[in-house]
């Protein structure tokens, strides 16, 4: 059971991280170890972090030509460790990295991959046409189709069964313990020939919203109607010292930034309280939300799907509802 | 210098209209339910490919891996400024994962040689895997770029083009041949042009032809139509035998409802909720 542990410049990406515990829970029931696989040049320092997330066992894959990232020389080192080693699983962070990189790896090792899982399970399955029952396989569960359904898929045709699962999806585990492991080192064939691409420029934004540490997010939908009646929602936030989080659908109609998308395809949150002003619930949406400690919702639509998962449910118009909300909250102080 | 660029396209149900019943019992897609339309990252993608015929001249060819139905996408592509078209279509082909699929493409894409460029759109709207594209390359043998948003220069063998990153974006200088995935931050796709939509209208394929009992079109109006035999394929590696995963279960969403206060947007409602949260010391 190995997690690709994903590392830019020396930092252990949060998403890798939050695989590991996965990947412990996946490994305890497999009843095998959990083995992180470390890609890059100079990175063996990070091996003891990764232990105390909990790797037993993490290979370090260092070579020159690794220093940075590129497809072709990334995917064909893991390949090279993972046919030497065969393991059951590999689960990736589906980050740009682990979306650029996951499915050229299975197409070299001719594996089967799943995209963007939201749930991971061991389960068995029986072969609906020849009846053959296949033990402990990674059920790989994801929605679908524009998100109207939810799929499990099963990996029938060998090692590895691969995975990628998205930020937020998976808790962080405590880094705690002392937990020891072993490092296991790999060095790969690797020649110029397999380097093509030249890096001319790069351009890094700081995060300035932070919406996963965020204990209460006040989000805007496309119900709120345009950028400037966002003041709705930021008021709201400032008020209660929230974040301001938006659904797809508003950041597509220019509301807002990106930064504060809500979703799937966003960010996915777990805050205390979580304000739904004018958003309609599309499934993607609630994937990023749904485990919310609490929910409030507030939209002029009595069938919108967000009141499915609402704690409290207010059918009204945002623009008089938050008003009266902002000056309840005043109130108190 | 002139580019030979060719793009991949999937027509698509609309996910975004989803009426009747989805999915069959086997974890198919009932396409007949859906409104099929262009994957809206291909578009992007294919216009990438026209501008940049247009700025170095050279030649864009369009493949699909569909249905018979699909050939309605490759007459819009035809519209929309597309030099040649073809359809990948075999019954046994059906049920192909994204493994299976970027083998039958990469014969599909071979078997369409030369090529300078291959672009892909990052990922299309069912299966939402963005998987096929790197696949596509890696049994291509040539090296990738995804989520390019910008073509920003060609000269001779080296194309340079802005990607996004998790942290921003970067510029990348690279060798062809090279296989692009384009996301919906590109340059928007063209109006087909009226003149293109009279010249290809009566564009088929002999498939079409035969069902309507009308001629087969002459060489200009037809569109070819490849099976995996076209093409090359190994049959064991296309279709459920070519596809590692598959589908176990399929669930449709349906919405439960728990624990759930109604309440009346009417300020001392809204002032009692606000009591009951910070009672409870949600909000502080």
């Amino acid at each position: 059971m190995w997690v690709y542990i994903e590392q830019v410049g020396g930092q252990v990406a949060d998403v890798s991280l939050e695989l590991l515990s996965k990947g412990r829970e996946l490994a305890d029931t497999l009843k095998v170890k959990l083995g992180g696989m470390l890609l890059g040049e100079g990175v063996e320092p990070l091996t003891k972090k990764l232990f105390s997330f909990g790797c037993d066992k993490v290979y370090v894959v260092e070579h020159p030509l690794l220093k940075r990232y590129e497809t072709i020389p990334y995917a064909k080192a893991a390949a090279e460790l993972i046919r030497k080693e065969n393991p059951q699983i590999v689960i990736y962070g589906a980050s740009a990295i682990g979306r650029d990189l996951a499915p050229r790896i299975a197409s070299t090792i001719r594996a089967g991959l799943t995209a963007d899982c939201t749930d991971l399970e061991i389960g068995d399955h029986e072969d609906p046409v020849t009846k053959e029952v296949h033990k402990d396989l990674l059920y790989q569960i994801r929605p679908a189709f524009g998100g109207n359904i939810i799929a499990t898929i099963v990996n029938t045709h060998g090692w590895p069964q691969m995975a990628t699962v998205r930020e937020g999806v998976m808790a962080m585990p405590d880094g705690n313990n002392g937990h020891q492991g072993t490092v296991v080192r790999f060095r790969p064939e690797l020649t110029i020939k397999d380097v093509f691409l030249k890096l001319l420029s790069e351009e890094r934004k700081e995060h300035t919203v932070n919406l996963k540490a965020a204990r209460i997010i006040v989000s805007g939908g496309s119900g709120v109607g345009s950028k400037a009646n966002f003041k709705h929602v930021y008021e709201l936030a400032g008020v209660l010292g929230a974040a301001v989080g938006a659904s797809r659908a508003a950041v597509d109609k220019g509301f807002i930034e990106k930064a504060h998308q809500v979703g799937q395809t966003g960010t996915t949150v777990r805050p205390a309280l979580y304000i739904a002003l004018g958003i309609s619930g599309q499934v993607q949406h609630r994937a990023g939300m749904d485990e919310s400690a609490k929910i409030i919702a507030v939209n002029k639509d009595p069938d919108a799907p967000i009141f499915s998962i609402a704690h409290y449910g207010i059918v009204g118009d945002l623009n008089e509802v938050v008003p009266m909300m902002v000056k309840a909250i005043r109130k108190r102080v | 210098m002139p580019y030979n660029i060719i793009v991949l396209a999937k027509q698509v149900p609309d996910t975004k209209a989803v009426t009747g019943k989805a999915m069959k019992d086997d974890g198919t897609v009932n396409r007949q339910a859906l409104p099929a339309i262009f994957n809206p990252d291909d578009l992007y993608a294919l216009e990438m490919a026209l501008a940049i015929k247009d700025a170095h001249g050279g030649k864009v060819t369009l493949l699909t891996m569909g249905p018979p139905q699909a050939a309605s996408l490759l007459r819009e592509a035809l519209f929309r400024g597309a030099d040649k078209v073809a359809l990948v279509t075999d019954r046994r082909a059906a049920a192909s994962d994204t493994l299976a699929t970027s083998y039958i493409l990469a014969h599909a894409v071979e078997h369409a040689a030369p090529y300078d460029l291959v672009v892909c759109g990052r990922q299309a709207i069912d299966g939402d895997t963005a998987q096929v594209g790197p696949q596509l390359a890696d049994k291509l043998g040539i090296p990738q770029i995804t989520y390019v948003y910008e073509f920003v220069a060609a000269a001779g063998k080296r194309i340079t083009v802005r990607r996004a990153t998790d942290q921003g974006f970067e510029t990348i200088e690279g060798p062809t041949p090279v296989l692009l995935t384009v996301t919906d931050k590109a340059p928007a796709p063209r109006y087909p042009s009226m003149k293109r939509v009279m010249q290809y209208k009566k564009a088929k394929t002999a498939y079409e032809a035969k069902a309507a009992s009308a001629a087969i079109p002459s060489d200009g109006m037809l569109i070819e139509e490849w099976n995996l035999d076209t093409i090359k394929a190994e049959l064991n590696r296309c279709g459920s035998a070519g596809s590692p995963t598959s589908v176990k279960r399929i669930q449709s969403i349906v919405l439960t409802g728990s624990e759930f206060k109604k309440i009346e947007p009417k300020e001392p409602a809204i002032e009692g909720l606000i009591h009951e949260l910070i009672e409870d010391h949600t909000i502080g």
